[in-house]
């Protein structure tokens, strides 16, 4: 009988998956792409501190997730990459409380490893496969500034020719540092965590006068079965042990 | 087909069975349609972002469409009509598409035409960048679609009977006169139901094309991708954009229906 041992074991793991989600609380924490591994490393510490509770994880782009927000997709917690896509939820009236600042980040050009950019003028230069996260995306709204201020440093057109070499507009960061890690495109901009987090990646840093200081709010969504369990989270994520799991992965403090 | 029994109303038992997963298909479907019709919706539809998408997605499922017929029916008849060695592997790997989560088209058609791929990074080397670039949408539209018109079309060129191509023969026809004469005619009907099929299964293309060729408006942003963009900026626009695909899609299958029903009679 080849099949019937994975299939009782999957009767079993699917009763024990029920049984345990009936016994523990689930706190549903939908977070920014970038984030993704500092907010695992951040959930485990929570689960550790609270018995019985499991932290599920949405990761997309925070565009996305404010999205699914305002129509009603479950969430008990916002984790966003900037503060215009929390105040989509915010003016939606979905917050339980007032969002508060709990990491903060700046950008990088990447190319891929084995085939780097001189500098920061590749990006410019007629040619040159470019890749950004979408207008409404946290880290393609960043890249857009940085480039404005970049151009404005150098007295050129070079915001107008980098846009013009743009390939694709991702629909999160992640998907735009994959893009430049498979070698497909030649750049783009992504947070400096970005570039550490995932391989095959060189960075070419961006001068901090034309950096952006991007900020990342986070607050308990209204309507939560765990109103306080989501609240505790969001004051976790300014706690000590979790600054110092973000401030591992490249996060700096708020 | 035997000839039609007066209708007996259907039992209870059986509808109350048979209506969640029938409430399940339509209801969505239904919501999204009259959504879509609202006029704050109906008007986004002449935005510059939807008639991009919209010119793009006729653009590149055409050109898919018009590429699976012609490589697609050699392909059927082959499998149709010749035994080789590894033909059964075959006629399963053509079909695989079909049952393959797109996304993971997107990957394999990645490796093979990306740029450090098989066969694309000798394509870079000369000059040919398929990455990011319309070629790759209806390269991605076609692996997922061509399946779609190579299964119906094979299963109407085996219908035919060999006989018929055979008498032709012996009257004198070319092998090519007895498939023009005798084998396209009768097939014509499951011709018409894969194209349509593999049209509209081009048309809705999505986690290829986002994952091989990216997304930007008016060179690889078609309608799926239009909406998923439009979605986090413009929720009408984005229902407008789902109607519009959803009213094709149903089209379609009613026209595949009636080409069905026009057709030569089946075997019952």
């Amino acid at each position: 009988m080849p099949h019937a041992r994975p299939l009782a074991t999957l009767v079993l793991a699917a009763a024990l998956t029920l049984g345990a989600g009936a016994a523990a609380q689930t706190l549903l924490v939908s977070a920014a792409s970038s984030l993704t591994e500092a907010m695992e490393a951040v959930a485990t510490a929570f689960e550790a501190e609270h018995d019985g509770v499991r932290v599920d994880l949405n990761l997309a782009g925070s565009s996305t997730l404010a999205a699914q927000i305002l129509q009603g997709a479950p969430a008990d917690v916002f984790a966003s990459a900037n503060a215009a896509q929390m105040d989509v939820v915010a003016d939606a009236g979905l917050l339980a409380s007032d969002p508060v600042p709990f990491a903060r980040n700046a950008l990088v050009a990447i190319a891929p490893a084995d085939a780097p950019l001189a500098d920061l003028g590749a990006l410019a230069e007629p040619g040159t496969l470019v890749v950004l996260a979408a207008p409404e995306v946290p880290a393609g709204a960043y890249a857009r500034t940085a480039l404005a201020a970049l151009g404005d440093l150098r007295g050129d057109d070079f915001e107008a020719a980098v846009l013009a070499n743009v390939v694709s507009e991702e629909p999160n960061v992640r998907q735009v540092a994959a893009k430049v890690a498979l070698g497909e495109a030649d750049a783009a901009i992504v947070y400096a965590t970005d570039a550490a987090a995932v391989d095959g990646l060189a960075a070419i840093p961006i001068p901090a006068a034309a950096n952006v200081d991007a900020r990342y709010p986070v607050a308990p969504i209204a309507g939560s079965d765990h109103p306080e369990l989501a609240a505790a989270f969001a004051a976790f994520l300014r706690s000590e042990p979790a600054q110092a799991l973000l401030a591992e992965r490249g996060f700096r403090a708020p | 087909m035997s000839a039609r029994r007066p209708r007996r109303p259907a039992p209870a038992a059986l509808l109350l069975a048979a209506a969640p997963l029938a409430a399940l298909l339509v209801v969505p479907v239904a919501a999204l349609l009259l959504r879509a019709v609202a006029p704050d919706a109906l008007a986004t539809l002449t935005l510059p972002i939807a008639l991009d998408a919209i010119r793009l997605s006729l653009l590149t499922s055409g050109a898919a469409l018009a590429l699976t017929v012609l490589f697609g029916t050699p392909l059927a008849y082959l499998l149709a009509r010749v035994r080789f060695p590894g033909r059964g592997l075959l006629d399963a790997l053509v079909d695989l598409p079909v049952v393959l989560p797109p996304v993971v088209a997107g990957v394999a058609l990645l490796l093979v035409f990306g740029r450090r791929g098989w066969i694309g990074a000798p394509l870079a080397e000369a000059g040919v960048d398929l990455a990011f670039t319309t070629t790759a949408v209806v390269l991605a539209q076609v692996f997922v679609a061509s399946p779609f018109y190579v299964r119906a079309l094979k299963v109407a060129f085996a219908s035919v009977p060999r006989e018929l191509e055979g008498a032709a023969r012996t009257d004198g026809a070319t092998r090519l006169q007895a498939f023009l004469r005798i084998t396209a005619p009768l097939a014509a009907p499951g011709f018409v139901e894969g194209a349509l099929l593999a049209w509209a299964r081009a048309l809705g293309e999505f986690g290829a094309t986002i994952v091989f060729a990216g997304s930007i408006a008016g060179r690889t942003r078609t309608l799926p991708l239009a909406i998923y963009a439009t979605l986090e900026r413009d929720l009408d626009a984005a229902v407008a954009l789902a109607g519009l695909l959803t009213a094709v899609a149903l089209a379609v299958f009613l026209a595949v229906r009636a080409v069905g029903r026009a057709s030569v009679p089946r075997r019952t």
